[in-house]
């Protein structure tokens, strides 16, 4: 009963909101912000759920195929449920704030409760057709809350080019679903699957196993992956996504459909530990994507943007820890054993808490500095509004991994599956996106927060309202205790158990931090403006101009041709040549008919001659 | 002696007659006297069938029956013919064919 309850709400709250906002009017905002709180209560009851695969409506049903709507209850998905629920809840709240002045509010509420049911139906989606469905809607709901504030050109921009670059990683999940779909006779369920890789007809001793059929299903899943959690290359629209309300940023783009691709990773880990080549490429992606976002974070100036990076990295940090386990694993090297826990979904729940407070921080911050985003014109804000300095602090310290705050654990445990992984760059490039990590933080918060204000924005901030701090604070709480088992047992955490003897990861992630943060104090400390100047990590690697190049080369190139093709085939051959034959056909005979009626009795008689002719003369020559 | 063969040229000669009347001339009334021309060279036809198929000795009247209901429908065309060339010319304020084009394609 919980799972429908907590799928069902969001949706006939979205469809309130959505369609009956006119007749609510202002109970349209408190229908939603309602909805998501009686979820998270849900869902604290569903942490309590057995394990199961429950149908919750059969919702295909051709011949032998079915795809019901499902919810396979696991630890997985009650740990991911609780981290939705409770961070969408806390999202409502702060937006109630946030979205104060807006005029559009209905709809910013509406959408964000369509997004609930989405991300809700991937989180418990029990086959891949469903998840796909699911997946899809969060991809539209992301794309109307990007694009909220549509009269502004780059929003309407962003929003376009979030749904584009996705619809590419979301054809390869499909390409992918289909694959297994024809290997596994039509039946995609996910625990079908996972059994048909470990002891079925899929498994790699099993007859006709095809290693690269394997490769291929994962590469194609991992694609919908490296679309909906930005990797590269397809990272490019998560920064512009901070277009968006910044609430949205938090939720959406920082804790939970992000993170989607990494849940869904973790999901069909299966798949990924058959593939030893799927399983290093899926760590070098998330490897690199850790690293250049990093990189291209510690020279952005917008708060928004070095989060959005930062973002990136992490999710890069999941991506490369789901890879190492499947490497691991295929070594022979399992060192967590029968322990359910996964280092990718450890830091998925860590940062899913740290990095919602860091952006729905920034949002406070933007809210009081009166829309600035530029942390060249903050500084010194730390006096002003103290509450939010502190939970910031809390929230950078988390996330550049300072023990004993939750990031550590997190982090520590990512650099340790490297480690284990058996390749030596993952582990280098880990600590390295670390440090990295650790610099860029620090010189977010000396920008912003120390130092004397730099315009009368930031002069004359005061502390949000008390709506938009209680987020901040309870968020604050998790960040520091939510490693910890006190918090991580009850909650379902996919914590994996601390590994000894590896005094290597400890001492390269302590080295990291001490090198980065120490680097962006002495670099940072009392500056006005930015001592550092590298063009090259400012401009994203020339990620974007790339890719314009690439579509005004190909693309357009390309469309040139096709229209061609299409001027001549579709157009000329297929449809202009019958049409005109036909006219002229109808021309001929349209000039028998003239009107007059003597030319018809001309031909009357002229027919009736002829009919005679043929009777009297013609017929009985041929025998008739 | 006038055999059947005879009947029926000058009855085909009037029907053509009445057909060339039809297509060429240019005033409705005429058009119209040609028609009931035509269906006169049909009653002649039908008479010089009856008269030249001999049933136990007699005529066959079975023809000259049917003689009887053409030039009853032929009245009764009159009627309506004439009616439609009154209303035509109250519309079009004349007689001739080539004015009446309605049935152009």
């Amino acid at each position: 009963m919980h799972a429908s309850i907590i799928l069902l709400l969001p949706l006939f709250s979205a469809l309130a909101v959505l369609l009956g906002h006119r007749q609510l009017k202002g109970a349209a905002v408190l229908i939603s912000v309602g909805s998501s709180i009686i979820s998270f209560v849900a869902c604290l009851f569903f942490l309590a759920a057995d394990d199961d695969n429950k149908l919750l409506l059969p919702f295909i049903h051709v011949g032998q195929f079915q795809v019901g709507i499902e919810a396979l209850i696991d630890q997985q998905s009650r740990g991911m449920m609780f981290i939705v629920s409770f961070i969408g809840m806390l999202v409502h709240i702060f937006s109630l704030g946030y979205m104060k002045d807006d005029d559009a509010k209905p709809r910013f509420f509406g959408a964000l409760s369509l997004f609930m049911f989405s991300m809700t139906g991937i989180v418990l989606a029990g086959n891949l057709i469903m998840m796909f469905i699911f997946w899809e809607l969060v991809g539209l709901s992301s794309y109307l809350l990007i694009g909220h504030w549509y009269q502004k050109a780059s929003a309407a921009e962003a929003c376009k080019k979030a749904f584009l670059t996705n619809r590419i990683g979301d054809f390869g999940f499909m390409i992918g679903i289909l694959l297994l779909f024809g290997a596994n006779g039509g039946n995609v369920n996910l625990d079908d699957l996972g059994s048909a890789f470990t002891s079925g007809p899929l498994r790699p001793d099993a007859p006709g196993y095809s290693a690269g059929f394997t490769t291929a299903a994962a590469l194609c899943i991992f694609l919908g992956a490296v679309g909906k959690s930005a990797q590269f290359p397809l990272h490019v629209w998560l920064p512009d996504a901070m277009e968006g309300p910044t609430p949205v940023s938090a939720l959406i783009h920082a804790a939970t459909m992000v993170a989607a691709g990494v849940y869904m990773l973790v999901r069909v880990s299966f798949l990924i530990t058959a593939s030893p080549l799927a399983a290093e490429i899926i760590a070098g992606i998330g490897c690199v994507t850790a690293l250049l976002a990093a990189l291209m974070a510690t020279q952005q100036n917008d708060i928004k943007r070095v989060l959005a990076y930062s973002t990136l990295s992490q999710l890069g940090y999941m991506v490369m820890a789901v890879g190492a386990v499947a490497m691991a694993a295929q070594h022979g090297h399992d060192p967590h054993g029968p322990n359910p826990g996964h280092p990718a979904m450890f830091h998925l729940y860590t940062h899913a808490f740290f990095k919602a407070m860091l952006f729905l921080g920034s949002g406070a911050i933007i809210y009081a500095c009166h829309h600035e985003q530029d942390i060249w014109k903050m500084g010194g804000l730390r006096k002003h509004m103290p509450v939010t300095f502190w939970t910031f602090a809390i929230g950078t310290i988390a996330l550049m991994g300072v023990p004993p705050l939750s990031g550590f654990w997190s982090k520590e445990a990512v650099l340790g599956t490297a480690y284990d992984s058996g390749s030596n760059i993952l582990f280098h490039a880990g600590s390295i996106t670390a440090a990295l990590t650790a610099f860029y933080m620090t010189r977010l918060l000396i920008v912003t927060f120390f130092g004397k204000p730099r315009t009368d924005a930031a002069h004359h901030a005061t502390e949000a309202p008390m709506v938009m701090i209680l987020p901040l604070a309870v968020l604050a709480l998790f960040s520091i205790f939510s490693a910890f088992d006190v918090l991580a047992t009850p909650l379902q955490a996919l914590k994996p158990p601390h590994v000894e003897g590896h005094q290597t990861v400890l001492f390269a992630s302590l080295v990291a931090l001490i090198v980065g943060a120490g680097g962006a104090i002495y670099l940072y400390r009392g500056k006005t403006s930015d001592p550092v100047n590298i063009k090259l990590f400012a401009n994203k690697f020339y990620f974007d101009e790339i890719y314009s190049v690439i579509v005004r080369v190909c693309q357009d190139r390309l469309a040139w041709i096709v229209t061609g093709l299409e001027r001549v085939f579709v157009d000329g051959l297929i449809a202009r040549l019958p049409t005109a034959i036909i006219a002229r056909l109808g021309a001929a005979t349209r000039m028998l008919q003239g009107g007059h009626l003597q030319g018809y009795t001309f031909l009357l008689g002229g027919g009736v001659i002829a009919v005679v002719y043929l009777v009297v003369f013609v017929l009985p020559r041929l025998g008739h | 002696m006038i055999t059947l063969g005879h009947y029926l040229v000058v009855s085909g000669m009037l029907f053509a007659l009445g057909l060339a009347g039809v297509i060429a001339r240019r005033n409705i009334l005429i058009v119209y006297m040609c028609l009931e021309m035509m269906l006169s060279a049909a009653n002649l036809a039908l008479v010089g069938f009856s008269r030249f198929h001999l049933v136990n000795g007699l005529p066959d009247y079975t023809a000259q029956s049917l003689v009887f209901f053409t030039i009853t429908v032929a009245a009764a065309e009159v009627a309506v013919g004439l009616a439609i060339i009154v209303a035509l010319f109250r519309t079009k304020q004349s007689v001739d064919v080539e004015s009446v084009t309605k049935l152009q394609g």
